[in-house]
């Protein structure tokens, strides 16, 4: 079953453009970046593993915290871990900038 | 009076050795006879060196030692490296074996673990390699040593092949202190491909049913190594061995190192450090490092045993390897063990589990699977005296008497793959010295040896750090969000980076974006045997084609 989830967080930097990252492949995720007009990050996440939900909040947390980014992003999760999900989303920021 | 007995044990091998003579020949003995004959040697109590080695086993010896009456022989104590076949458990399962001391018990820890709890068999100690070997030489001389060689000659002299091991150190501790060396081989031939051992100290051989069991350990698939692995290559490239100048090491057996070996020959040559860092490797023939040998890097490797496969290749490069008259790998656990403890710069390693202090262990409940040689290598062994550019720079002191440091790193993700955290707050290898009566807490490497952390997020220098506090809020900054990484403070973080305590891929103009597979020299089995030039023979089950 996949599970969705949605988080926000404030933003005040813009990026310039699209990225692509990541397979969607087991212990893999895939991340789909937008440049976004509001001042906002918003993110959904669809995962095919529950129960993480603490652990995503962490992972977003710090990393818009670090990068307060105007994004939309979209993840798809086949059980990647927080070290893989860090490094796609470092990843898409140095593709969008 | 009487006067005193200073050859008893002369005296008792002697006796022991005439009980077996009508089924002697020129040295040997028929396998069909192997029972009878270890039933005749072997007396209760006695203190039996089983050849189990990480990878050779002398199998033959150790089913036959199984099949004894524990009737006639019990409560032997066994003295092994490595605890790895099911017969090595039902010697203690019988009675014929009650107490062990070993160095490593992988494949068996959690049916060992039941053994211990069960009280079939006390634990003498779990010791490190070289403990355990220099043990054979204090305390713990065998009475009989049960050992595998590929070939005798009628002399009795062995040919051990790629994979001497520790046989030669278990026949010297055994042999020049009157024990019975006794050697099962794969065929017994006119003239030893070369002699590994001396005909003179075996007392014993018999060619074994089949060739002794040998278990590939050490090879690693370029296919399943991940871009975290690969960033985190880049960071020890970049953060450590550029940095401090790092040329003699031994790297763990895991795909996070196998990523380092492979990312020399394209990133490492990008960065121009071919010949200025890791020219001396303490290594198994890990297949993994072929690229980086093929392009130039290597200078030289000693290997502890040898690798299924590797033997081709490793005869070819006679420049870079250790290898007999014949051609092939001469390998040597104790010597090898001995190089990693004193003579490298660095030891890199993963673990299962850190503490906030930096202690780590593979240790989980339930299991038992001890050491092996990783202490040995990772610890500062305080008695060096040779300096070498990477060894003084972990000294920090200005004082006119210092002493440098040997680097030990901890290279790990902040989560394993079942998203159970790496940092914890309590090591289970505590719980598991209680509820297995161990006197100590099975540690790994500890806390205090360690210089470096390694994690996706960045390094942790913890030999610049001032206190113990500053050493943990370094660690910390590298902990992702596992619950101790949640406990750093960003500001303090800041500091520590600004401080060069701790560094971010980006502090180390290391870029996340190249991360991915395109930087290994070879991305599958099949293009490590083109590096070789078709001299490197994966076994089957490495071959997907």
């Amino acid at each position: 079953m996949i599970e969705t989830l949605r988080y926000e967080y404030p933003a005040r930097e813009a990026v310039t453009r699209r990225a692509h990252v990541g397979v969607v492949a087991s212990g893999n995720c895939e991340v789909l970046l937008e440049p976004s007009s509001a001042k906002a990050a918003s993110i959904v996440v669809r995962t095919s593993v529950s129960g993480f939900d603490a652990t995503w909040q962490a992972v977003l947390k710090r990393f818009f915290a670090r990068n307060p980014i105007a994004v939309q992003i979209e993840i798809n999760d086949f059980g990647a871990t927080p070290a893989v999900v860090a490094l796609r989303l470092e990843q898409a920021l140095e593709g969008a900038r | 009076m009487n006067s005193p007995v200073w050859n008893s044990r002369r005296k008792r091998k002697t006796e022991r050795l005439a009980r077996i003579a009508h089924r002697v020949r020129d040295g040997r003995f028929d396998a069909a006879d192997a029972v009878a004959v270890l039933q005749a040697l072997i007396e209760p109590g006695d203190r039996v060196c089983l050849e189990g080695n990480n990878q050779k086993q002398a199998d033959f010896l150790s089913r036959s030692l199984a099949s004894v009456d524990p009737a006639l022989i019990h409560d032997l104590h066994l003295l092994i490296s490595v605890i790895g076949r099911p017969e090595h458990i039902a010697l203690f399962e019988r009675g014929i074996a009650s107490r062990v001391d070993f160095s490593y018990s992988g494949p068996q820890s959690l049916r060992f673990a039941q053994q211990v709890a069960d009280r079939k068999v006390s634990v003498g100690a779990i010791h490190t390699y070289l403990e355990l070997f220099a043990r054979y030489f204090v305390d713990l001389t065998p009475d009989i040593a049960l050992i595998a060689a590929d070939e005798a000659d009628a002399s009795g002299n062995l040919y051990t092949g790629p994979n001497t091991e520790e046989t030669p150190t278990i026949a010297e501790a055994t042999a020049f202190r009157d024990g019975i060396v006794i050697a099962q081989v794969n065929r017994v031939v006119e003239k030893c491909t070369r002699v590994d051992i001396p005909g003179d100290w075996v007392d014993l051989v018999v060619v074994a049913d089949r060739p002794y069991y040998i278990e590939p350990l050490f090879t690693r698939d370029p296919e399943l190594i991940d871009d975290v692995q690969i960033l985190m290559a880049m960071l020890v490239l970049r953060g450590i061995y550029e940095k401090h100048r790092v040329k003699s090491l031994n790297h763990g057996i895991g795909f996070d190192t196998a990523a380092i070996e492979l990312i020399l020959p394209t990133y490492g040559e990008r960065l121009g450090l071919r010949g200025d860092v890791c020219t001396h490797f303490v290594l198994n023939p890990h297949p993994t490092l072929i690229p980086a040998i093929e392009s130039g890097w290597i200078k030289s490797v000693h290997c502890y045993g040898g690798e299924l496969g590797m033997e081709r290749y490793v005869a070819a490069r006679p420049d870079v390897f250790f290898t007999g008259r014949d051609g092939s790998l001469r390998s040597n656990r104790a010597f090898c063990q001995a190089a990693g403890l004193y003579a490298t710069d660095l030891f890199i390693g993963s673990t299962l589990q850190i503490d906030r202090d930096a202690n780590s262990s593979t240790a989980t409940l339930g299991r038992i699977a001890g050491f092996g040689g990783a202490p040995n290598l990772g610890s500062d062994p305080r008695g060096r005296r040779h300096s070498s550019e990477a060894w003084l720079e972990m000294t920090s002191s200005v004082e006119e008497v210092r002493r440098g440091r040997k680097i030990v790193v901890q290279l790990v993700e902040t989560f394993q793959e079942s998203g159970v955290p790496t940092f914890v707050e309590r090591l289970d290898a505590i719980e598991l010295a209680r509820s297995a009566g161990l006197p100590l807490a099975p540690v790994m490497i500890y806390g205090d040896d360690v210089t470096h952390v390694v994690t996706e997020e960045g390094i942790a220098y913890l030999y610049r750090a001032r206190d113990a506090d500053e050493r943990r809020a370094a660690l910390a900054a590298i902990a992702g969000v596992t619950k101790i990484g949640l406990g750093a403070d960003e500001a303090r973080t800041q500091t520590l980076r600004a401080d060069g305590v701790v560094a971010f891929p980006e502090d180390l103009g290391v870029r996340r974006s190249e991360a991915n597979r395109t930087l290994l020299a070879a991305r599958s089995i099949r293009e490590l045997v083109d590096w070789s030039g078709g001299l490197y023979d994966p076994p089957k089950r490495f071959r997907s084609w």
